[in-house]
C-alpha cells in the first residue's frame, strides 16, 4: 500500500467509543468505564469513579469517635461488620484497649459471615454477568440466612453498627450459636451446589480461564490485595500476617492461585468460603465465656498520634488510618485505604485487549463495591 | 369457493390465534419454570397461581408510553419489530400439526426449504432495529446478531440437507410420512442432526448460551434498548414465536411429529387412541422446557466462542454429517 | 385471469421498487428497497409454479446477500460523497450506454422469439415418475447440466480461496 492511500483509506476504520455505566446493569453499582472499542476488542479503558463519593472520610472529621462506627457501614454497604471492625480495633489500638477474648471470638464469627455474605454477592453478580443466572438466585437465597443471623444479633439486615470501640454493644443472644452452626451445615452443602454448576461447566471455563491474567509482581506493583492478589500466587492474607481479632488461635488455609486469571480469583473465593465456615465452627467451639465489653473511659478521646490498622475485609486489605490531635472528640483526619479501590486500579489493565464481554466478567472478578471505592 | 379461500382463511386464523397465546403463555411458562429452577414461586399475584400473568403483561405493554428517540430513523424503528414478528407468524402456514388435512394450512413440497427462507428474513428486524435506533448498544448487538444468526443457519441448512436426503422429500408432511413408513423416527437414525439442530436452533432463536444479542449484562438489552411498549412485546413475541418453530421442526423432523412412539409396532396401538395433534404438542412441549431448562442452567457463551463453535465444529460436523448420510442412502 | 391480474400487478411493484432503489437517499433504505424487490420476484416464480426458485430465491438472495449488503451499508461511513470524476458527465454516457444495450438486447429477443414457431404454453413434459419441480430441477442438474453445475461450484469455490487469501494478507 502506498503512503497516499494509507493516508486516505477508502473506509475509515474508526474505533468505538462506548461509555459503560454509570447505568448500566453490571457495573455493580454507579461505575462508569469508557470503552474504546476495535470491532469488539477493547483498545483502551478509562475507569471513572466518584458517582457515589459522600465524602465519608470528611465527615469523620466532625463526628464523635463512636458516632463514626455508624459512617464505616455506608462504605462497603454488602460487608458492614468488616467495616465496623477494622474502624473499631484501630480506634482500640489508637488508645491500646484490651479487648475481652470473647469479643473477639464473636467478632470473628461475625467478620467471617460477612465474608461469606459478601462473597455470595460476588459469586452471583459474578456470575450473572457471564450469563449463568440461577447461580445469582441461588447465592443470595444463602446470604439471606446470614441476613437473618445479623438481624438476630443486632436488629440490622444491612448497615449493621455491630461493633463498638472496646468490643461488642450486645453479647449474642440465646441460641445463635446454634443458628450459626445449623447455617454452617447448610453451607456445607451449598458450596458443592454453586461449584456443580460453574467449576466444571465448559462454557464458565471459556469465559474464565485465561481472561484477565495479571502476574505475580503485576498485582504487587498494581497495589492489589485479598482475592485479586492471591490469585496471582501471591501469599497475603492479613488474617494471617498481622492477626487480629482471634484470627491467631484459629486455623484456616490460604488458597493460592497460580495462573493469576479469572477462574483462580473463582477458585480461591469459593475456597474461602470453607475456610470461612471452618473459621466460624473452630470459633463457636473455643467461644470464651466472659464480658464483651473491655474497659473504656466514658469519654472516647484518644491521646495526640496517629495509627495505622489494616484487616483482611472480604475484598482485600481495608486499611484504617487515623491522627488524634489528643484535644478533641473527634479525629483529626481519618484516611481509609479501601480495598475496592485498589483493586479497581487493576482494571485498566486486566481489560485491555479483551472483548466486551469479558468487560462486564472482569468488573465481576475484581468485586468491587462502589461505595467503598467513592467513600 | 369455500374451499380454496374460507377454510384457508378461517384456517389461518385460527392458527395466528392459537400461536400468539401460546407466545403469551409461553412467557408465563418460561418465569415459571426458571423460577421453580431457582427455587422461587415466580409470578403469583395475578389469578391463581398467576396463571393471568400472561394477560397482564401484553396489556401493560401495550398501555405503556411508545417511546421514538429523538434521532432515530422513524419508518425502519417502526418497520424493525414488524419484519422481525412478520417471518416468524408466517412460517407455521408449512408447520403440520396432525396428519389430517385439518390440522396444517398448507402442504408446500418446498415446506422445509420454505421455512428456513422465511425464517431468514427475520434477521432483518435484529439488524434494522439495532441500526434504526442510532445507539452504540444496539448497534453493536445487531452487529453480532446478524453475523451470529447467519453463521448459524448456515449450520442448521446443512444439517437440515442431511435430514432430507433420509426422508426423500421437502414437504414437512412427507417428512413425517417417511418416518411412518420407516417405522422410525429420524431422531434415532440422525441422532447428530438433532443435535445440531437443537443446538442451532438455541443460536437461531437467541436463546442462552447463545443469547449474545440481548446479553442485558454486557450490551444493556441488545438490539431492543431503545425500545418500549408494544414495539418491544413484538419482539418478545417474535422471540417465542421463533422458539415455537423452532421446538415443531425439531419435532417434525426428528421425532415424528403426530406419530405415536414406535409407529409400526402393533404391540403399541393401544397408543393411537391418544389424537395425533396431543402427540405434536406434547414433544413440543418437551423441547420448550428444554430450551428454558437451558437458559437456567448455562452461562453464556462469549461472542468469538460462540463463532467458532458455529464455525469450526457445527459446520464441519454437519457436512461430515451429509456425507455419511449420503454414503449410507448409495449404499443401502 | 387472476394470473395476468397478479402479474402485472407485481411487475409494477417491482419495477416501482427498482426505481425507488435508485432514487432514494438514504442507502439503507434502498437496500431495503431490494429486498422488497427480491420478495416480489420470488412472488412471481410462485405464480409461474416454480416454487424452488421462489424459496430459493428469498433464501439466498434476500436472507443472505442482501443482509451482508446491508452489514457493508451499516458499517462503512458514507458520510463522504464518492469522488468527483474529472468528467462530470462520465455517469450519464456510461448509463446511457448501458441502457441502450440492454434495450437492444430486448429488441434480439423479441425479434427472434417472434420469429420461431410459438412455443406450447404447457411447461415441458416431466420426467417421468416425478411429481413437482424441485426433484425435476435436481435430475436436471445432475444429468444434462451437470458440467455447468460443477464448473459454476468450482467457480465458488475458487471465488471463496480468493477471498480467504485476499483476507490472510492484511495480516
Amino acid at each position: 500500500m502506498t503512503g497516499q492511500a494509507a493516508a486516505a483509506p477508502i473506509f475509515d476504520t474508526d474505533e468505538l467509543v462506548i461509555n459503560m455505566g454509570p447505568q448500566h446493569p453490571s457495573t455493580h453499582g454507579v461505575l462508569r468505564v469508557v470503552l474504546r472499542l476495535d470491532g469488539e476488542r477493547v483498545v483502551d479503558a478509562d475507569v471513572v469513579i466518584g458517582y457515589i463519593h459522600r465524602g465519608i472520610e470528611k465527615l469523620c472529621e466532625n463526628r464523635d469517635w463512636t458516632q463514626i462506627i455508624l459512617l464505616t457501614d455506608r462504605m462497603d454497604y454488602v460487608a458492614a461488620a468488616t467495616n465496623n471492625l477494622g474502624y473499631c480495633e484501630t480506634v482500640e489500638k489508637l488508645m491500646e484497649i484490651e479487648v475481652p477474648r470473647r469479643a473477639r471470638y464473636i467478632r470473628t464469627i461475625l467478620a467471617e459471615l460477612q465474608r461469606i455474605a459478601s462473597h455470595c454477592l460476588w459469586l452471583g453478580t459474578h456470575a450473572m454477568d457471564i450469563g449463568a443466572m440461577t447461580v445469582f438466585l441461588y447465592a443470595f437465597r444463602e446470604r439471606e440466612l446470614i441476613l437473618d443471623l445479623f438481624e438476630e444479633y443486632c436488629g440490622a439486615r444491612l448497615t449493621y453498627n455491630s461493633m463498638r470501640i472496646g468490643g461488642l454493644p450486645l453479647d449474642i443472644p440465646t441460641g445463635w450459636d446454634v443458628k450459626v452452626r445449623e447455617f454452617c451445615k447448610v453451607m456445607d452443602e451449598k458450596v458443592p451446589e454453586y461449584e456443580e454448576l460453574l467449576t466444571n461447566n465448559r462454557i464458565w471455563l471459556e469465559r474464565t480461564r485465561d481472561i484477565g491474567v495479571i502476574s505475580a509482581e503485576d498485582a504487587i506493583g498494581l497495589g492489589l490485595c485479598g482475592p485479586p492478589l492471591r490469585g496471582s500466587g501471591v501469599y497475603r492474607d492479613v488474617r494471617k500476617d498481622e492477626p487480629y481479632a482471634a484470627y491467631d488461635e484459629l486455623e484456616f488455609d490460604v488458597p493460592l492461585g497460580t495462573r493469576g486469571d479469572t477462574y483462580d480469583r473463582y477458585l480461591i473465593r469459593l475456597e474461602e468460603f470453607r475456610q470461612s465456615i471452618r473459621l466460624i465452627r473452630q470459633a463457636l467451639d473455643g467461644l470464651p465465656e466472659g464480658p464483651v465489653m473491655g474497659k473504656v473511659p466514658r469519654l472516647i478521646k484518644p491521646k495526640a498520634g496517629e495509627t495505622y490498622h489494616a484487616i483482611e475485609s472480604p475484598k482485600g486489605e481495608l486499611g484504617y488510618f487515623i491522627v488524634s490531635d489528643g484535644r478533641a472528640t473527634n479525629p483529626y483526619r481519618m484516611r481509609v485505604r479501601p480495598p475496592s479501590f485498589c483493586n479497581l486500579q487493576g482494571l485498566r489493565p486486566l481489560v485491555v485487549g479483551h472483548l466486551v464481554a469479558d468487560v462486564v466478567a472482569l468488573i465481576g472478578t475484581i468485586d468491587i463495591v462502589l461505595g467503598e471505592v467513592d467513600r | 369457493m369455500l374451499d380454496t379461500i374460507v377454510i384457508p382463511l378461517l384456517k389461518i386464523l385460527v392458527l395466528l390465534n392459537a400461536v400468539l397465546v401460546a407466545v403469551t403463555f409461553m412467557t408465563l411458562l418460561e418465569r415459571k419454570v426458571i423460577a421453580w429452577a431457582q427455587s422461587r414461586l415466580g409470578p403469583m399475584r395475578v389469578g391463581p397461581y398467576g396463571v393471568l400473568q400472561a394477560i397482564a403483561d401484553p396489556i401493560k405493554l401495550i398501555l405503556k408510553e411508545d417511546i421514538t428517540p429523538a434521532r432515530a430513523d422513524r419508518m425502519l424503528f417502526t418497520l424493525a419489530p414488524i419484519l422481525s414478528l412478520v417471518p416468524a407468524l408466517v412460517v407455521f402456514s408449512v408447520v403440520p400439526f396432525g396428519g389430517d388435512e385439518l390440522f396444517y394450512v398448507t402442504d408446500i413440497n418446498v415446506g422445509l426449504l420454505f421455512i428456513i427462507s422465511v425464517t431468514s428474513i427475520g434477521v432483518y428486524g435484529i439488524i434494522l432495529a439495532g441500526w434504526a435506533s442510532n445507539s452504540k448498544y444496539p448497534l453493536l448487538a445487531s452487529l453480532r446478531a446478524s453475523a451470529q444468526l447467519i453463521s448459524y443457519e448456515i449450520a442448521v441448512t446443512m444439517t437440515l440437507v442431511s435430514v432430507i436426503l433420509t426422508a426423500g422429500t421437502l414437504s414437512m408432511v412427507g417428512i413425517v410420512e417417511a418416518q411412518q413408513e420407516s417405522g422410525l423416527w429420524f431422531g434415532f437414525v440422525q441422532p447428530v442432526a438433532f443435535v445440531l439442530v437443537l443446538i442451532g436452533g438455541l443460536a437461531e432463536t437467541n436463546r442462552a448460551p447463545f443469547d449474545l444479542p440481548e446479553a442485558e449484562q454486557e450490551l444493556t438489552g441488545g438490539f431492543h434498548t431503545e425500545y418500549s411498549g408494544m414495539r418491544f412485546a413484538l419482539f418478545f413475541l417474535a422471540e417465542y414465536a421463533n422458539m415455537i418453530v423452532i421446538t415443531a421442526v425439531v419435532t417434525i423432523l426428528f421425532w415424528g411429529g403426530w406419530l405415536r412412539p414406535f409407529p409400526n409396532v402393533e404391540a403399541l396401538a393401544f397408543l393411537d387412541l391418544v389424537p395425533g395433534w396431543i402427540w405434536f404438542f406434547g414433544k413440543m412441549f418437551v423441547f420448550l422446557y428444554l430450551f428454558i431448562w437451558i437458559r437456567a442452567t448455562l452461562p453464556r457463551y462469549r461472542y468469538d466462542q460462540l463463532m467458532r463453535l458455529g464455525w469450526k465444529v457445527l459446520i464441519p460436523i454437519a457436512i461430515a454429517n451429509i456425507v455419511v448420510t449420503g454414503v449410507f442412502k448409495v449404499l443401502l | 385471469m387472476a394470473e395476468a391480474i397478479a402479474f402485472y400487478t407485481l411487475a409494477v411493484l417491482i419495477l416501482g421498487l427498482g426505481v425507488a432503489v435508485v432514487t432514494t437517499p438514504k442507502t439503507v433504505h434502498s437496500v431495503l428497497f431490494l429486498v422488497l424487490n427480491f420478495l416480489c420476484v420470488a412472488i412471481l416464480y410462485v405464480v409461474l409454479r416454480a416454487e424452488f426458485l421462489a424459496v430459493i430465491q428469498v433464501l439466498v438472495y434476500a436472507g443472505g446477500i442482501v443482509v451482508l449488503y446491508l452489514f457493508v451499508v451499516m458499517l462503512v461511513n458514507l458520510k463522504r460523497a464518492p469522488e468527483a470524476h474529472e468528467d462530470p458527465r462520465r455517469l450519464a454516457r456510461l448509463g446511457l450506454g448501458l441502457s441502450g444495450a440492454v434495450l437492444l438486447e430486448l429488441a434480439g429477443i423479441v425479434v427472434y422469439s417472434y420469429g420461431r414457431a410459438a412455443p406450447s404454453s404447457a411447461p415441458a413434459a416431466p420426467v417421468e415418475g416425478i411429481v413437482g419441480n424441485t426433484e425435476e430441477l435436481g435430475w436436471l442438474l445432475y444429468t444434462d447440466y451437470l458440467i455447468p453445475f460443477e464448473v459454476a461450484s468450482v467457480l465458488l469455490l475458487v471465488a471463496m480461496v480468493g477471498a480467504i487469501v485476499l483476507a490472510r494478507r492484511e495480516s
